[in-house]
């Protein structure tokens, strides 16, 4: 592997990274604040990607898809909690894991019967398709580099509003005691429905930003979701910050695992066996990760106080 | 004098679910469809799966969201070895309980460490990672599964080729397992879990440590699961990731809530009707799914305890 190749390999990771972490970030909030495990946000993301791709195909413009696209699916993320999350915040897990598997269940159908079972693609906008020279003979595609910075962008709204804001304030007293909250007076549904709205806006635009890089097809939330639970899990559930730097972790260790498993592996074993093992091994590492973080620390990477 | 009461129900309805289990195949000799029996074959070995995930859920409050992982390492222990050449069931369901128990303790282990969502995520992960290992053995089928060579022998002899025979196979089973879990549930180690269940604090202020009573579910309930995988892959004669994938896991999770969580029963009950009804819907339309999404959601919103609760609830 050539440094070169290396540095293209850590930007995707880093790309990688920053979709996980702004799908991530709202299922973290949710949890944190409503106690609520919500196994739809994965769908919520392959709504983002289709409303995007429809936007596009109708307006002709990636930009006015993708502005049309967040505030539809804001509202879709609030219907979906009118009609179903709104009656299990006060239910177990058990209870809110099935309902929400259940809305999976629809959604990945009903998006087939809407757009069809082929899958959809988007164009990459005219002004962000080329490529860059980041040094010299590295090029590297504009719009992923987008995407980083769009993930950046977000990571630091995200943390002034949490941090130094009144809402955020409200935000972290809901995570470490949401009755407390309700009972100095605030309004504890409407933070709830801010904060929803919100996870379901930034899973929207994660959905919406990959359009052009992936194929847009039904079912493709669900292995993002299993991801965004590592994500969350390593980062420690409720922590924004958490979230952040697991989400990178595991974008990285998920890209550059592909390359790297095989090679390490080829100083032990012979080439044909090293690949073998290596492409077995390269998609159970973050699990590993997972299950050694969880070893040592149960509660995540930056535990919650409560 | 209420749980009097109860163990009176709960021994006619468990009777009435195996004598009607155990007459089908006559029904079938009388002129059924012959597919009822292998209908009823699959509810059977879904049923042997959710009712070893009810004793984790309802017995130990111990929410595994990848149970169906312990199904998939069954149904590969048959494939693999029946590929390799040894076909006989007892070596597979010998290595089935093997695999399945080794990777129980260990993912276990870390997992029983966390508590509640962490939980429910972390055994959906270590699903998950068992999904993609089988997804990238290549010479096992990867993505696509592989066609079994042909069913198990038991001594040597192809009965299970009988669908009657594999039929009273998973039969046996599913008495024999509920048998041992009832055994479990009702022993000391059973009261233990049970207490752990309703309160943790006070199972260690009077003297238990709870963590090797969940293991020791764990690892129970993941070995029970394999056997499941083994009935599958002969009943399929065909093995496959999906097997293991988080949708089955969820839908095992389903069939216990559905039937009510807790009686070990309700289990096979819930597995019965989840079957019945992804069939009858899947003839319907193509788009089975959207009828039957916000069928659960509307089941977990209004029929809180599943079908035991609408029926105490109607009572």
């Amino acid at each position: 592997m050539t440094p070169t190749f290396a540095f293209i390999q850590i930007l995707n990771g880093l790309q990688f990274g920053m979709i996980l972490f702004l799908i991530a970030a709202g299922l973290t909030l949710v949890f944190g604040v409503m106690d609520f495990i919500n196994l739809a946000h994965g769908v919520q993301y392959m709504v983002g990607a289709y409303l995007a791709a429809a936007f596009t195909a109708w307006s002709g413009s990636f930009f006015i898809g993708l502005a049309l696209a967040l505030p539809a699916a804001l509202l879709f993320g609030l219907l979906l909690e009118f009609l179903v999350f709104r009656h299990l915040y006060d239910r177990d897990h058990l209870d809110q894991v099935l309902a929400t598997f259940g809305v999976i269940l629809f959604l990945n159908q009903a998006v087939k019967l809407v757009w069809g079972a082929e899958p959809l693609s988007v164009p990459i906008p005219d002004v962000l398709s080329g490529t860059i020279e980041l040094s010299d003979g590295i090029l590297y595609p504009v719009y992923r580099l987008v995407i980083i910075g769009v993930g950046l962008g977000v990571g630091l709204l995200l943390y002034a509003v949490v941090n130094h804001t009144r809402l955020g304030m409200l935000v972290r007293a809901g995570a470490t005691n949401a009755p407390m909250v309700a009972a100095l007076g605030v309004n504890i549904r409407l933070l709830f429905t801010i904060v929803f709205g919100t996870g379901a806006m930034l899973a929207g635009l994660a959905g919406a930003m990959v359009a052009p890089l992936l194929s847009v097809e039904p079912g493709m939330g669900d292995h993002v979701l299993i991801l965004t639970f590592v994500v969350i899990v390593i980062g420690g559930i409720g922590s924004m910050r958490g979230a952040f730097v697991a989400a990178l972790l595991i974008g990285l260790i998920d890209t550059l695992g592909r390359f790297v498993a095989p090679s390490v592996l080829r100083a032990v074993l012979d080439p044909a066996a090293a690949s073998q093992v290596g492409t077995a091994l390269a998609p159970m590492l973050i699990y590993l990760i997972m299950a050694g973080v969880l070893c040592f620390r149960p509660s995540g990477l930056f535990p919650m106080k409560h | 004098m209420t749980h009097r009461l109860k163990p009176n129900g709960r021994r006619v309805v468990p009777l009435l679910i195996f004598a009607l289990l155990a007459l089908v195949p006559a029904a079938t000799a009388i002129g059924a469809d012959a597919f009822v029996l292998s209908l009823v074959t699959r509810i059977m070995i879904f049923g042997l799966a959710a009712m070893a995930l009810d004793l984790l859920l309802g017995y130990g409050a111990m929410i595994s969201f990848g149970h169906a992982a312990y199904v998939g390492i069954g149904a590969y222990s048959v494939g693999i070895l029946s590929s390799s050449g040894i076909d006989d069931v007892f070596v597979q369901i010998a290595v089935a309980f093997a695999a399945s128990g080794l990777f129980a303790l260990v993912t276990g282990a870390i997992s029983l460490r966390t508590k509640g969502a962490y939980f429910i995520m972390i055994t959906l992960a270590f699903g998950q990672m068992l999904f993609f290992l089988a997804s990238s053995l290549a010479a096992f089928g990867g993505d696509d599964g592989m066609t079994l060579p042909s069913r198990s022998l038991v001594f040597g002899a192809p009965i299970l080729k009988n669908t009657v025979v594999l039929y009273y196979a998973a039969f046996i089973c599913l008495l024999g397992f509920y048998a041992l879990c009832r055994a479990i549930v009702a022993s000391r180690f059973g009261r233990v879990l049970r207490g752990i269940r309703e309160n943790l604090v006070r199972m260690e202020a009077i003297g238990f440590a709870p963590y090797p009573y969940k293991l020791a579910a764990y690892v129970i309930a993941g070995m029970i699961a394999s056997v499941a995988g083994v009935l599958l892959a002969n009943q399929a004669e065909f093995v496959s990731p999906a097997y293991a994938g988080w949708q089955r896991s969820a839908e095992l999770i389903f069939m216990v809530v559905l039937g009510g969580v807790g009686s070990l029963h309700g289990a096979i009950i819930g597995a019965a009707l989840f079957v019945l009804l992804a069939e009858y819907l899947s003839r319907l339309t193509e788009y089975w799914p959207m009828i039957f999404g916000p069928l659960l959601i509307l089941v977990v919103i209004f029929a809180r305890g599943g079908i035991a609760g609408l029926l105490k609830a109607w009572r």
